[in-house]
């Protein structure tokens, strides 16, 4: 009986992409993240909301090993990855786009995501130069094509603008065979156009690949999810559907800027 | 087009090959191949055969800081890693080990050993950045210079070992002013050429984006930490491979070679050179060992460390990027002058 019972426990927690119990990140006397139990469904589109400081990136850095939790377990497909290195839970098929960009500014658009390819592929080292009909060099061009930065492929990284930037980040988190997809902010400083491509791109992801999505502008963040955490002081403190969401009183009293801080 | 970019672009014309090494890299392979015709012996060793080998370890240099964003005080300790094993492995005249093995095996044993010891110093270091890259480096060159001065049993402790001396292969005596230049040429221009590939390659992409961002490294898959100290193994070889010309060259060392002054030089050489091209570092190293050997003559010994620290300032001050930055910084004005239209 006992066997039975943890046998369907185990495939009740493998059907979800991301699971969270009771983490906490704390930055000495400063409690960031507190009791979060989160459980996000393979393929589910989830967004993250919450005001400046409520801990939403501190979820992501916690979920992706950027740095540990202080208290609590995480599992991805059902695997504990809470003390596995960042650069494992990646190769596992976690993705993660940054608030503020986290590029590589001496190289090229290509490289940087020539080298994504890399990363999760088991040829991730070498001591040649890649060739132009690489696996992952074509894999790169396919993705730059898909977030419309295949024309710039070959521009420095530096040089870009906050636009193509944000552009750049996508194209990471899309490299080699994601499972679930962390953004942090994607739409962040983008012109209405850059928007809809955005939304567009969300949109156009494989259905089995699951995201949250931490983001400002109600208007893109209920668009793009189906259902919404909403984050306060690092706690979750309400949870629902876009259109429940929409419609709390509390939650429009956050966002017309009163009764929150 | 830049100067850099002409020893690394492809030129648009040209046969294939030279295409494909580089203008600028071809002109400067037949100069070097021919220098021996004018140069005389003392030119062909003390300042050719040091320059390529100063070149050599601060080129070991320009891989870590360079590309890797790591700046070691600890190459000449490598350096020495593989001074010592040639006196150990090898033969010396001091009467302490010196196993006699052949130079086929106890150079590439030298090579391993030194680029091990780099290794294991990386494997400390990249847990820092930055200045405490620095400190923590500092701290290992020192330690190893007190150790090798005060150990006599491996080391032979103050006088270290003497009587070291390149073999005679193919009947051809490497010890001879003429041979002895062209095998640190020969050795000099595969250690320039590999890092000049690799640094295209995706270990030398891994390795600059791990310089950019390790954080994102992190989060697109990288095992940071493992290919880091790869560039130290890496690096190391090279220090190595110039620590056993050193050697052969000096027929000596003792703990005076790998002392603190020594490894502060290399940095020196290296930053004055330039580290943003593999050529930066053998620019520095023609500029340091030119002012080593007739600035002595001309200022006086007491003086000549702080002429060296003048140039260095000197250089620094005008441009970061040292004198690979000074040449791309005359470059407009010399363009400007031979190329304007006429009116
Ligand atoms: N590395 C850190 N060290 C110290 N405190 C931190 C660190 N990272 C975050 N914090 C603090 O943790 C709290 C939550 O920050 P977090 O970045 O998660 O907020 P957020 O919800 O992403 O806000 P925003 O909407 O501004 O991005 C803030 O008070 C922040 O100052
Ligand atoms: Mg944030």
């Amino acid at each position: 009986m006992a066997l039975l019972s943890e046998n369907t426990r185990l495939s009740s927690t493998g059907s979800y992409a991301l699971e969270m119990d009771g983490v906490a990140r704390h930055f000495g006397a400063l409690v960031a993240l507190s009791d979060i139990n989160m459980k996000i469904a393979a393929g589910e589109r989830r967004a993250v909301l919450g005001s400046n400081g409520a801990g939403k990136t501190t979820l992501f850095n916690a979920v992706t090993g950027d740095f540990d939790c202080t208290y609590g377990r995480i599992r991805f497909f059902g695997e504990d990855i809470t003390t596995i290195p960042a650069h494992d839970r990646i190769r596992r098929g976690l993705r993660r786009t940054y608030q503020i960009s986290q590029l590589f500014d001496g190289l090229t658009i290509l490289q940087s995501v020539y080298l994504a390819c890399r990363g999760v592929s088991r040829r991730r080292f070498s001591l040649l130069r890649p060739r132009d009909r690489d696996a992952n060099m074509e894999q790169a061009r396919s993705i730059l094509m898909a977030v419309h930065l295949y024309d710039d492929a070959d521009l420095q990284v530096a040089t870009l603008s906050h636009g193509r930037k944000r552009q750049l980040e996508i194209a990471f988190a899309l490299a080699g065979a994601p499972r679930f997809i962390l953004f942090d902010e994607p739409a962040a400083g983008l012109s209405p156009t850059e928007r809809r491509d955005l939304v567009a791109i969300l949109g156009a992801l494989p259905s089995h690949i699951g995201y949250v999505i931490i983001e400002h502008d109600l208007d893109v963040a209920l668009r793009v999810s189906e259902y919404v955490s909403m984050m306060h002081n690092g706690r979750v403190f309400k949870e629902g559907t876009p259109e429940e969401i929409e419609n709390d009183a509390e939650v429009q009293a956050i966002y017309l800027g009163d009764g929150h801080g | 087009m830049s100067s850099i970019d002409a020893l690394r672009d492809p030129n648009p014309s040209g046969p294939a090959f030279i295409r494909h090494i580089g203008a600028g890299n071809v002109i400067l392979a037949v100069l070097l191949i021919l220098y021996p015709a004018v140069a005389s012996d003392f030119f062909l060793t003390q300042i050719g055969g040091y320059t390529l080998i100063f070149g050599m370890i601060a080129l070991s240099l320009m891989l870590l800081a360079g590309y890797g964003g790591m700046v070691s005080l600890a190459q000449i300790t490598v350096v020495g890693v593989a001074g010592y094993s040639v006196a150990i492995f090898g033969e010396n005249s001091s009467d302490v080990m010196g196993f006699g093995w052949p130079w086929w095996i106890y150079v590439p044993v030298a090579v391993l050993f030194a680029a091990i010891a780099s290794a294991l110093i990386g494997l400390i270091a990249v847990r820092t950045e930055g200045i405490y890259t620095i400190m923590i480096t500092l701290a290992v060159a020192t330690a190893a210079f007190y150790f090798a001065q005060q150990n006599y049993t491996l080391f032979n402790g103050f006088p270290g070992y003497a009587g070291l001396r390149a073999p005679e292969v193919f009947g051809v005596n490497w010890r001879d002013p003429l041979p002895f230049y062209y095998l640190c040429l020969g050795t000099a221009s595969i250690c320039y050429a590999a890092v000049l590939y690799g640094a295209q390659s995706t270990f030398g992409l891994t390795l600059q984006a791990t310089r950019d961002n390790q954080r994102r490294m992190r989060a697109i898959g990288y095992n940071t930490t493992a290919h880091k100290v790869f560039a130290w193994f890496l690096s190391g070889a090279i220090a190595g491979l110039a620590g056993v010309l050193l050697v052969w060259f000096q027929g000596r060392i003792s703990p005076g070679t790998i002392g603190v002054g020594a490894a502060v030089n290399i940095l020196i050489i290296a930053v004055i050179g330039g580290l943003r091209h593999p050529i930066g570092p053998f620019l520095g190293s023609i500029l340091v060992v030119m002012m080593q050997t007739f600035a002595i003559d001309i200022v006086g010994a007491e003086r000549f460390n702080t002429l060296i620290g003048l140039v260095f300032l000197g250089v620094v001050f005008v441009s970061p990027d040292g004198m690979l930055g000074l040449w791309e910084k005359a470059k407009p004005y010399l363009k400007q002058n031979s190329l304007r239209p006429d009116p």
